[in-house]
């Protein structure tokens, strides 16, 4: 009889009657072959595996993360609420200790979605995972979190939502930036003023083999949650980086995947991306099953799988190392990089162009952001779209200092009123969201 | 007429029920070695001084070889897996004669490794060489293609006398309970003929002549000659008869919680109005779960003989049972007894029970009357507490699309449907019993004594039919149905739904239903486009349709007459 090692829940919400479009590469049918494999597996009736209904996440859970523009429920369909709801779900029944880990494997996917959000980027409106982080802390104390993003393309919007944060590690593995959307994601983006080196990326070149992944893992992955003692990891767990994944150009298999998993050890893993509906997402879906339960896996592989055809050139293995030697670095010298970025007085600022590919929105943003070393700092971001709503955010972090506290008061109290449709504060100290 | 009758763990009850409701009803002591002279002698006793040509219908419940496969005394039986990528189908061996062979499908049923004729030749010589005269076989996802089972079949046909296959017991999927579910098949054939075939003799020798049915754990009946084909679907069918008993006096508009009290446990079910709940996966038997579908049944072991005790101040009831009541001469304070010490049970031996209940009474400083009245509560809460448990388990079942998620029913009983022995104290006593649930007014059925074997009596056929259609691949395959057809490229959900309902129809009919009467739902259907590229290259539709579980047509739940002239 079979038995996991680990309990394991699963969430699976494959949202079958919900679609951007019929023909959007994330569409229903990305999650049938999944869920036929799981259930001819009998995954879910392996002692020790439990599924779980996922629940629906509040107005007030997606405000704590997001500034929505004109309002959380403009920007997103049930279909989100749900899927993130599945995340939250898979976090509360491992922080009530009733599961070990958990896989919330539900549609649609959240790791593009930013802090403001005026519609959806690469296919996502809200960020699952973040929402979940987000409930965790405001209701169980939850601190120190790491967040994994094994998705192939670069988790930007979760890097947006935790650039401030010292508290929250981020750490992507993806196809480079420069052959794949977004675009982002390369070494130099490390984090803001008050949290350098807890964002690292690792822009892998395509091609990148199991080898080449799991040394990856092991070489700065790992190492870097050693020293960083998160109390929970979250594995952004997307499945792209799969051979036969038809949008992006990588050669990871189900066997890689699994064995990520294994060594990863993450407390949750919520499915991103994932475009292979028939050749990947069966399998490496129930290849991580298996792993987290601690499962032996070695039996499953792809109907096409080659391991020969895998093999990575020397080439890829001088970049990868390369990369995870650089961001050893970067995490080593973090405390050196945060006097260098304060160049100036009391705060920093950034401007940025965002593209909104799903819906075809290009927005503004103007950031500006208080340098303390008590806390995140106060945060302030002017946004407007171009279909013309323009928003001031406001945003207090969880553990905030009065020095901050009093800062955001003051850009919410005093903010330039007229200028801005709408003005919201995001009080994490006090758990509240206003609008003015 | 029709008999009905419940070979239950403890008692065997009959019913012989006519136009204007319940003739004749017998309770007899089931002993479960020698089950068919128990079967024979409560007919007999049920039809004495009967005229048997007036028998239009019999429909038998036994959990004959439950015991057997609890107990694993199941005879060897060759078990032939195709597995494929996955887990390691050595995980899943049940039996000593199990073998993994090549040959593997993926999710659409298109073969990914061919099977291996020499080898499966090989394991067909050296069943036939150790005698082994049933076999199973089964690959995964043979529900989407049967071919490699079907393969198999004829390869082994030769060596082996009877050969089930996997993908003709459920459309479900699920690689290791298909297995489990074929295994047992296997397994229970012998057993199932013998006992059927010689029930059937009999009875035809006594003049019975009518086709005999049984009665399934989805509530439905079948009769004998399909059943040789589903044999293990005659197992654990005792908590159905009572549901479909409870159904008989459920109203049409409430949400019924339907409470069994039998000796050692007490059985739950879920009606809504005039629809038991089905379980979503099949029955879990022993140590194997299946694909057979069931009602959605739980137990919990509080009944009349279960034993009291007390454990660290507080009244512990059950699960195990040392024997009868005390008041019946048994050794240990039972439920029971404390009715018999409230003046609630009519036989036994009131002054026995009494001092029993004394005992106890005094390790909690309480006079025996106020322990016995303890006892009786803290039974009916524990049936309370457990039926709670199980109706949020209900509940929280997982859903899969936003629709239902949204318009998720939450099932929250009205009214609390009694059966068995004491059901009438039971009603009573809940009805009255503070708890922080509210079920509404507790009743007991009518002849709440052998209600079961009037579910059983009054059992309609059913079955269910699967269909799974691939338009890319223009293939539409029903598991079991020996139906696997070419697709036109265009065909629609619509023309699925025409194509189950049809194929569900000849299935009832073919296994005994009355094609007049025919209640057929579709309780699945979903089509999704294959997209490959950006081009949609067909649909996958996928339809489940069903004869529901229920009463057969003509019987009156208001005034229990049955108004049908062919009855
Ligand atoms: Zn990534
Ligand atoms: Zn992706
Ligand atoms: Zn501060």
């Amino acid at each position: 009889m079979l038995r996991a090692k680990n309990t394991t829940g699963l969430v699976f919400f494959p949202a079958f009657d919900w679609a951007i479009s019929p023909t959007h590469p994330e569409r229903e049918e990305r999650l049938l072959y999944t869920q036929d494999q799981v259930l001819e597996e009998g995954l879910l009736d392996i002692d020790g595996i439990v599924e779980l209904k996922p629940d629906i996440v509040t107005v007030e859970d997606i405000n704590r993360v997001h500034f929505c523009v004109p309002d959380a429920e403009a920007v997103t369909t049930e279909s989100h609420f749900i899927s993130a709801g599945g995340a939250k779900t898979i976090g509360k029944a491992v922080l009530d200790k009733k599961i070990e880990r958990g896989f919330a494997l539900v549609r649609p996917p959240g790791h593009h979605a930013n802090r403001v959000v005026h519609g959806a980027r690469g296919f996502c409106n809200i960020n699952i995972e973040a929402v979940m982080i987000e409930y965790l802390r405001a209701t169980y104390g939850v601190d120190r979190v790491a967040i994994v993003d094994t998705d192939c393309h670069h988790g930007d919007g979760t890097q947006d939502i935790y650039w401030h944060d010292p508290d929250t590690l981020f750490i992507s593995i993806h196809q480079d930036g420069r052959t794949l959307y977004p675009g982002s994601g390369f070494l130099n983006e490390f984090g803001g003023p008050n949290a350098v080196g807890t964002t690292i990326n690792l822009p892998l070149p395509p091609e990148t083999c199991d080898e080449g992944f799991l040394y990856a893992v092991e070489h700065a992955v790992l190492p870097i949650l050693d020293e960083f003692q998160p109390e929970l990891i979250i594995n952004s767990a997307g499945q792209d980086n799969h051979y036969s994944d038809p949008i992006t150009n990588m050669s990871f298999s189900a066997q890689g995947y699994a064995r990520l998993t294994e060594m990863l050890k993450a407390d949750i893993a919520v499915l991103e991306g994932g475009y292979s509906i028939e050749g990947a997402l069966p399998y490496v879906n129930a290849g991580i099953i298996m792993a987290m339960a601690g499962i032996d896996y070695s039996y499953l592989r792809e109907p096409d799988y080659n391991p020969d055809h895998l093999r990575q050139p020397a080439s890829i293995k001088a970049e990868i190392d390369k990369v995870c030697e650089d961001a050893l670095k970067l995490w080593a010298n973090r405390h050196e990089l945060t006097q260098a970025l304060r160049s100036r007085d009391g705060s920093d600022s950034r401007s940025r162009q965002i593209f909104y590919d799903t819906d075809n929105i290009l927005e503004n943003q103007y950031e500006t952001i208080r340098f303390c070393d008590d806390c995140a700092g106060a945060l302030r971001i002017e946004s407007s779209s171009s279909y013309g709503a323009n928003i001031l955010g406001i945003h207090i972090p969880r553990k905030a200092c009065q020095a901050c506290i009093d800062q955001a008061n003051e850009w919410f109290d005093h903010g330039e009123y007229g200028n801005f449709s709408q003005i919201f504060l995001q009080d994490r100290v006090k758990d509240r969201y206003l609008i003015k | 007429m029709i008999i009905g009758l419940d070979a239950g763990g403890t008692h065997t009850d009959a019913v012989l029920l006519g136009a204007e409701g319940i003739l004749h009803k017998v309770k007899v002591p089931t002993d479960s070695e020698h089950l068919f002279d128990t079967v024979m002698a409560a007919l007999d006793t049920l039809m004495a001084d009967r005229d048997k040509a007036e028998v239009a219908r019999i429909v038998l419940s036994t959990t004959l070889a439950t015991n057997m496969v609890v107990q694993n005394r199941l005879p060897e039986v060759g078990v032939l897996v195709a597995g494929g990528p996955g887990l390691n189908p050595e995980c899943f061996r049940v039996g000593e004669e199990y073998h993994v062979v090549s040959g593997a499908l993926d999710h659409r049923g298109r073969e990914i490794e061919p099977l291996d004729e020499l080898e499966l030749a090989s394991i067909g010589r050296e069943l036939q060489a150790k005698n082994i005269r049933c076999a199973g076989v089964v690959s995964k996802f043979s529900v989407r293609n049967p071919a490699h089972e079907l393969r198999m079949v004829e390869i082994l046909t030769p060596y082996v006398e009877t050969i089930f296959m996997g993908h003709t017991f459920s459309g479900a999927l699920s690689f290791p309970r298909r297995i489990n579910t074929t295994y047992l098949n296997a397994a229970v054939y012998p057993i199932h003929k013998n006992f059927f075939e010689a029930v059937n003799r009999s009875l035809k020798a006594q003049g019975l002549s009518v086709p005999i049915r049984i009665l399934k754990p989805d509530g439905g009946t079948m009769d004998i000659k399909s059943s040789q084909g589903y044999p293990a679907q005659t197992i654990l069918s005792g908590p159905s008869a009572s549901v479909m008993g409870a159904l008989a006096s459920a109203d049409s508009e409430k949400t019924s919680l339907v409470l069994d009290v039998g000796g050692t446990t007490t059985d739950m079910a879920i009606l809504l109005g005039n629809s038991p709940i089905i379980a979503p996966h099949g029955i879990e038997l022993g140590q194997h779960k299946t694909l057979i579908r069931a009602l959605h049944t739980e137990s919990i072991g509080v009944g009349g003989d279960s034993v009291v005790r007390i454990a660290e101040g507080e009244i512990v009831i059950g699960p195990d049972r040392q024997g009868v009541a005390m008041a019946f001469g048994g050794p240990v304070v039972t439920t029971t007894d404390a009715l018999a010490v409230l003046g609630q049970l009519d036989a036994g031996d009131k002054d026995l029970a009494k001092a029993g209940v004394a005992g106890l009474a005094e390790q909690l400083g309480l006079t025996t009357h106020e322990m016995a009245g303890k006892i009786f509560d803290t039974a009916c809460r524990r049936i309370l507490l457990a039926a709670a448990e199980m109706i949020e388990t209900i509940n929280s079942r997982p859903v899969y699309t936003v629709h239902e998620m949204y318009e998720g029913l939450k099932v929250q009983p009205d009214q609390i449907l009694v059966l068995g022995g004491p059901a009438k104290q039971f009603a009573a006593r809940l009805d009255v019993i503070e708890t922080e649930l509210e079920y509404g007014a507790a009743i007991p059925v009518p002849v709440w004594q052998v209600a079961n074997a009037k579910g059983c009596a009054l059992a309609r056929t059913t079955c269910e039919v699967t269909v799974y259609a691939d338009t890319a691949r223009r293939v539409l395959t029903a598991q079991g149905e020996e139906f696997q057809h070419s697709l036109s490229a265009t065909a629609t959900l619509e023309d699925v739904l025409e194509i189950a309902t049809d194929l569900v129809k000849v299935k009832a009919i073919r296994q005994g239903a009355n094609p007049e009467y025919l209640q057929i739902e579709i309780t699945e259907q979903s089509e999704f486009n294959m997209v490959r590229g950006f081009h949609t290259t067909g649909k996958n539709i996928r339809v489940r349709a069903q004869v529901k579980p229920g009463l057969i047509h003509g019987y009156d739940c208001e005034t229990g007459q049955l108004n049908r002239p062919d009855l």
